[in-house]
């Protein structure tokens, strides 16, 4: 990249920010599942006056908050395996129905990262192709059936390398899945096999833009400020 | 009819070498760890493990895996806080390892229990976990058909069992459980309380005792995850 272009370290998103946005999408009454990780902060951010439910794959739909340390009931856990409470409206149920609700579209959005997401809507976030140990959890599940699949992401690998590709290189989690992708940068939304920028941070231009993006970013009417809180 | 029986060991002791178990839980929660340790103790090896997991630490399923017991493990996310025991034991080639996707998993235990020996499902389609599969498009979308899982045995825990092996779960431990239950010739269920018959209200019943073969009350039953934070070791 030359001299000229902008230090994006010093410009984008910060993980929180990137759910923070995310978090302004989902409507009251939703039923959402984040995925484990950074995705979780999703809930966080939830606007006044909206309230969605949320859903872990282990069988647990509307659980409260994580307890104090010292107070966890390890039978009360999340898919992430951390220990949360339950409170007035919680419900348990075993693990086929609680994919009975993934499986069957009961689910509105599903919010996950992702290594690469192709401007196909193809999905790769569960394995780096390297050697190893694989493991897949729900997200195979998820990103098939959910009515909206979102990923929050940074816009680019450390290496400074584009994670919106225009096909995937590493295995794929599910085949033209993704519905709108929020990076650090932008939000993109996939539409007929392209990416269509709907909002990008005012600090990079779209030239910048477009050239840390692995394929075409298409521009449909106003392209918003994504701007968020300080967090 | 009375399915209590006095003592984990016993409850285990017709396990044996290369059968297929299928154990509840995920992660800690609704791990039957009593009846893991004394399947251990009994020693029955070769044996096909079904759990969402790979183990953690060195109890519970870590440990069947730090024993050798464990031939084949199909699940579907082999990774934890310290999954070191189930990573060496994959990485020198003496476990085979099934990844299944978790809703895959469940269902096919379900369909398992239910008899029905295949079903279609979108999750997995054009991924490598769908190769060499048969696939059909349905409706104008793409499924992939999956087969049913079955096991020998079940090793269960449940919070209140009564005599003709009724069961009730707590909170989370549900998890897998209940469709293991169903999908085993024999199912063992270690019940933190066994209580008379009429001890559990019909309403609250969520797995009926149709799908258990014994049971063993576990009173004050270990969490896997308090043991890996006072870092036990079993044996």
């Amino acid at each position: 990249m030359s001299e000229t272009m902008t230090d994006i370290d010093s410009i984008k998103l910060s993980n929180a920010q990137i759910a923070w946005r995310a978090a302004q999408d989902i409507e009251d009454g939703a039923y959402v599942n984040l995925g484990i990780g950074f995705p979780e902060m999703v809930a966080k951010f939830q606007p006044e006056g909206k309230q969605a439910i949320f859903h872990t794959e282990n069988g647990v739909l509307d659980f409260g908050e994580a307890p104090k340390p010292g107070e966890e009931d390890w039978d009360c856990i999340n898919a992430g395996k951390k220990a949360i409470t339950i409170k007035p409206g919680t419900a348990f149920f075993h693990h086929a129905d609680s994919f009975a609700m993934v499986r069957g579209g009961h689910l509105d959005v599903a919010i996950l990262g992702a290594y690469e997401i192709a401007q196909t809507g193809d999905l790769a976030n569960w394995s780096t192709g390297r050697g190893g140990v694989p493991a897949v959890g729900g997200a195979m599940d998820l990103v098939q059936s959910a009515k909206r699949v979102a990923v929050l992401t940074d816009h680019v690998t450390k290496k400074g390398e584009p994670k919106l590709v225009a096909s995937c290189t590493l295995p794929l989690t599910g085949v033209g899945c993704v519905t709108r992708i929020y990076t650090s940068l932008a939000v993109v939304d996939v539409e007929g096999g392209r990416f269509v920028l709907r909002e990008k941070i005012p600090a990079i231009s779209f030239d910048e833009l477009q050239a840390l993006t692995g394929a075409p970013l298409r521009v449909e009417g106003d392209v918003a400020d994504l701007i968020c809180p300080e967090l | 009819m009375d399915k209590t029986i006095a003592s984990a060991a016993e409850a285990v002791s017709a396990i044996p070498d290369g059968a297929t178990v299928m154990i509840g839980g995920f992660g800690g929660s609704g791990a039957p760890i009593e009846l893991i340790h004394a399947l251990i103790d009994h020693g029955a090896k070769d044996l096909t493990v079904v759990n969402n997991n790979a183990g953690n630490g060195h109890v519970g399923l870590a440990a069947l895996i730090e024993q050798k017991r464990v031939r084949k493990l199909i699940c579907s996310f082999p990774r934890s806080a310290d999954p070191r025991v189930f990573t060496e034991a994959y990485l020198a080639g003496e476990i085979e390892l099934e990844l299944v996707p978790q809703g895959t998993l469940a269902e096919r235990i379900r369909a398992g229990g239910a008899g029905i020996p295949a079903f279609y499902t979108a999750t997995s389609y054009g991924t490598e976990l769908a190769e060499g599969k048969h696939t059909e498009e349905f409706d104008g979308k793409h499924y992939v058909r999956e087969r049913w899982l079955k096991a020998d045995f079940a090793l269960i825990k449940a919070e209140l069992a009564d005599p003709h092996g009724n069961l009730t779960y707590r909170m989370a431990a549900r998890n897998f459980n209940p469709v293991m239950a169903m999908a085993a010739t024999h199912t063992i269920v270690q019940a933190t309380r066994v209580v008379e018959l009429g001890g559990i209200d019909p309403e609250h019943v969520i797995t009926p005792g149709i799908f258990v073969s014994k049971v063993v009350e576990v009173p004050n039953a270990a969490q896997e995850e308090e043991l890996n934070r006072a870092e036990a070791v079993y044996p």
